[in-house]
């Protein structure tokens, strides 16, 4: 696939991968063994049909293929983009054995885009069941409960506290990654479907989750407000003016353009050089962010080793390549300011490895005198992120002792009609298991109100094919009406 | 679809244009009010909250204090002084009629009413507007209510009979003399002390050297004392942690953890440090913008 040069790419915002042409996809798609046992299947959290799409590919079907991907993954050209593939699917691909494996991802993203582009959508027929469905928060989890809701006929209302939807897809994920355009697209496609989208909305403090099964009537609710809070150290100095977390950085970014500070209003300080602490894609986005915003300098503290780096393999290479610095093995433990205020240098401690810990993962610890100092006037902190605390004050919801929202293996909550999934659940997770989180809800919600599971997308090609989804007929699977 | 039988505002969901403005009051020159139709979040509003507003779709989040809420009425109200191009710009161009881009709110934990029985509820300038609803709250609750106000001069006054009808005393400071006392709030604050042995609580809502100062006036007297926090903020949610302050040994994010805190623990040198971190890019915005309009103006 065709990237933009590091050197050009490292100035703009445009996106970095370029997409396959029609030949390009041709071609890779050639590469896939259409293995009988299907191993890269379960290694989708969403079990994408990989095989049948990329046949379909193969076939030139690329219509049949987006259905087949939509069937399971409503977002294809978001996916294709963001998901750790070498982690999911690519990585169980057999081809991977030996050579590179098939380029799912890119594949997924080509008939992703081609589907934006064409205005192809998978409208259903769709007849109104009566039910109302609130949905909090629009990041990946809420989208994809919410279309799976309304092709079923509910009347769906999204609350989202941002002016606008998307959740991390719009505030975090910057778009030389992951353009704003597709996502809007995509948010179009659900406007489609009749979901309704209201911004400004903080859930909580406006009107609670126990409200919106009681005095506003919602049928079934799902909660996928993310893991939103930002992560410090807690080391001397992280009140100066030029340490931010990366959520800070990316939002004033990408959501309210302080790359275009001052036709937008809202400002970003760019530091001359920068480090970013961490190694996950958020730490990877932030550092790039600012490369892009005219930082001299930045470079990456980790404490652990490259391959331990949780980031997309693909995210690390692309930011060595734009010429972003690593020092491994590293750790900060003081950020020092001068008298106005403003940070000076970062004093870091060495690590190694030790025993491994829960992650497996070998465990850092400090190398005694190896305290070194370096030059550094901006500081972006990229470890982690906590559950949002909002819905907790606000509501009964059971929390565990970290804060997010306790449910059981239905993903339902403490309170009857009221799921919740997405990374308020797990913890800071990736998109598809997000999405996942969100159709499985929405397959239980189903179940509460007495609907129907099953999509009622109509595939013509299909009819006559034999096999099962979701354990129901295909034949069945494409004429079945839903009613209340 | 079905019918909507909770329409969160008036049917049609937030459309772009229903962040109405139903009135607006000018106190100064740089004072000014506006009355928000919000129907849904008059209802939900309770004291010591506030909102975050964007006045246009290039412009910027700021958050504002909610100086009043009528649910009869459907509206919400913001007092907002013209420091630098937001709300500058918000003044020249948020009339009767007009919209807001974005409004989001109540945010942040309501103001603790209950307990107190005699309180002094203290606004300097601009903080006369967010204190008033604490004022009245405690009033409501029965407490016995001493309102100190403080004002450069008699005539960036405002409010007065409004704080004054929710008071049971009421002491006014100008820096001038022109009006009450001649000094700042704190003067206000002592007198107060002075007269009565039994407060159990001080509201100190103003600019941040104001509050700490008001911190230190009380402290000796072991009064609790509550001010509220105004960092800069972007999202109001608790996702940036740009709102960051020192309280104790503990960090804080004043949207979410706040934005009321104990007075006695709040860092204030920190909080005014934190405040300067734009202020190149600001002053580069208002340059900006103020040349643009002297542009237009020809
Ligand atoms: C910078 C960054 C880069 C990433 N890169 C990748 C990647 O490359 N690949 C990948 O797979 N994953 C990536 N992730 C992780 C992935 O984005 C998340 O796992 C995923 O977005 C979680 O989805 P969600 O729907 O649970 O929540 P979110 O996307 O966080 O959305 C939650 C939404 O709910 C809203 N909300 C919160 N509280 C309330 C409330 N009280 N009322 C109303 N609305 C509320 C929030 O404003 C937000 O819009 C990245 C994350 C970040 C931060
Ligand atoms: C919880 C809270 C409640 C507030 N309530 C009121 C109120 O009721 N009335 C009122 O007039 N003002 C209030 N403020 C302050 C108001 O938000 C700022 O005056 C406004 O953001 C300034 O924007 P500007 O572009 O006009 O000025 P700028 O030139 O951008 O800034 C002027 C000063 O305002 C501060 N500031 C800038 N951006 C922000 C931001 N995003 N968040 C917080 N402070 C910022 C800066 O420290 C700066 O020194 C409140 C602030 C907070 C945090
Ligand atoms: S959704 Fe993600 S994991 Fe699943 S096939 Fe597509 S790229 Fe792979
Ligand atoms: S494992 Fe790889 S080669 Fe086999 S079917 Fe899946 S994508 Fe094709
Ligand atoms: S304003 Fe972003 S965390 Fe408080």
């Amino acid at each position: 696939m065709q990237e933009q040069d590091p050197q050009v790419r490292a100035t703009n915002f445009a996106e970095v991968a370029c997409g396959y042409t029609l030949e390009e996809a041709m071609r890779e798609a050639e590469r896939c063994l259409f293995c009988p046992d299907e191993p890269c299947i379960p290694g989708c959290p969403v079990e994408i049909d990989i095989p049948e799409f990329i046949l379909k590919i193969t076939e030139k079907s690329l219509h049949g293929a987006y259905e087949t991907i939509t069937d399971t993954n409503l977002l294809p050209a978001i996916c294709g983009r963001v998901c750790p593939q070498e982690s999911q699917c690519e990585g169980v691909c057999v081809v991977g054995d030996t050579l590179e494996p098939v380029a799912i991802g890119r594949l997924e993203r080509f008939i992703g885009d081609m589907a934006i582009a064409e205005g192809w959508e998978s409208v259903p027929y769709i007849e109104p069941s009566g039910f109302r469905v609130a949905i909090v928060g629009s990041g990946p989890a809420g989208i994809a409960c919410a279309a799976e809701m309304a092709k079923c006929g509910c009347d769906v209302t999204v609350y989202e506290a941002f002016h606008e939807p998307g959740g991390v897809l719009k505030y975090g994920i910057p778009d030389f990654r992951l353009p704003n355009e597709v996502i809007d697209a995509e948010i179009e496609k659900l406007r489609q479907l009749g979901v309704t989208f209201e911004p400004n909305t903080l859930v909580g403090r406006l009107f609670t989750v126990e409200e919106l099964v009681t005095e506003m009537g919602y049928h079934a609710v799902f909660i996928g407000t993310g893991a939103g809070a930002p992560s410090f150290m807690g080391i001397p100095g992280e009140s100066l003016a030029g340490v931010l977390s990366a959520n800070e950085l990316l939002t004033r970014c990408n959501l309210m353009r302080a790359r275009d500070f001052p036709e937008y209003d809202t400002p970003l300080q760019m530091g001359t050089r920068v480090a970013v602490v961490g190694a996950g894609n958020t730490a990877m986005d932030a550092m790039r962010v600012c490369l892009r915003l005219g930082a001299g300098t930045v470079c990456c503290v980790y404490r652990r080793m490259r391959n331990e780096a949780p980031a997309r393999a693909e995210e690390v290479q692309h930011a060595e390549e734009e010429g972003i610095e690593f020092h491994w093995l590293t750790t900060p433990v003081e950020i020092l300011g001068d008298e106005d205020n403003d940070v000076r240098a970062i004093r870091c401690q060495r690590m190694e490895l030790g025993e491994p810990d829960e992650s497996g993962r070998g465990r850092p610890v400090p190398v005694p005198g190896s305290e070194f100092e370096m030059d550094i006037d901006m500081v972006v902190y990229a470890i982690g992120t906590k559950a949002n605390p909002i819905l907790g004050q606000t509501s009964s919801l059971r929390l565990d002792e970290r804060g997010y929202i306790v449910t059981d293996e239905s993903l339902a909550t403490s309170i009857a009609g009221v799921w919740a999934g997405g990374d308020i659940v797990t913890g800071a997770a990736t998109v598809i298991e997000a999405m996942g989180a969100g159709r499985r809800v929405a397959s239980e919600m189903k179940a509460y109100l007495g609907l129907r599971d099953t999509d009622v997308v109509y595939h013509p090609e299909r009819r006559g094919s034999a096999g099962k989804r979701f354990g129901i007929d295909v034949d069945e699977h494409d004429y079945v009406r839903v009613t209340a | 679809m079905s019918e909507n039988p909770d329409p969160v505002r008036g049917g049609d969901g937030f459309a772009a244009a229903s962040f109405e403005i139903v009135r607006r009051e000018d106190f100064s020159d740089v004072t000014y009010l506006l009355e928000i139709r919000h129907p849904r979040m008059a209802k939900a509003a309770k004291p010591g909250q506030f909102v975050i507003v964007m006045e246009h779709d290039h412009g910027e989040r700021i958050p504002l204090t909610l100086a009043d809420f009528d649910p009869e009425r459907g509206t919400v109200t913001l007092v907002v002084q013209a420091v630098g191009k937001t709300t500058r710009e918000m003044q020249a161009r948020c009339q009767v009629g007009t919209s807001l881009h974005a409004l989001v709110g109540p945010m942040g934990n309501p103001s603790r009413i209950e307990d107190a029985r005699k309180v002094v509820c203290v606004g300097g300038g601009l903080g006369v507007a967010p204190v008033y609803p604490q004022a009245r709250g405690y009033k409501q609750s029965g407490a016995y209510v001493i309102g100190v106000i403080g004002f450069r001069s008699k005539e960036l006054m405002f409010w007065e009979d409004k704080f004054r009808s929710v008071c049971d005393e009421f002491i006014v400071c100008t820096d001038d003399g022109s009006e009450g006392i001649k000094g700042v709030v704190t003067a206000g604050i002592e007198e107060a002390l002075a007269q009565h042995s039994d407060i159990d609580e001080v509201v100190a809502i103003g600019p941040p050297i104001m509050m700490k100062f008001c911190a230190k006036t009380t402290r000796p007297h072991g009064i609790r004392t509550v001010v509220s926090l105004n960092p800069v903020m972007v999202d109001g949610t608790g996702m940036c942690g740009g709102c960051r302050v020192k309280v104790g040994d503990q960090v804080k994010f004043a949207c979410v953890d706040g934005p009321e805190f104990d007075a006695h623990a709040v860092d204030f040198d920190d909080l005014i440090a934190r405040l300067r971190r734009f202020t190149r890019s600001e002053t580069a915005a208002l340059e900006r913008w103020q040349e643009s309009c002297r542009v237009a103006a020809g």
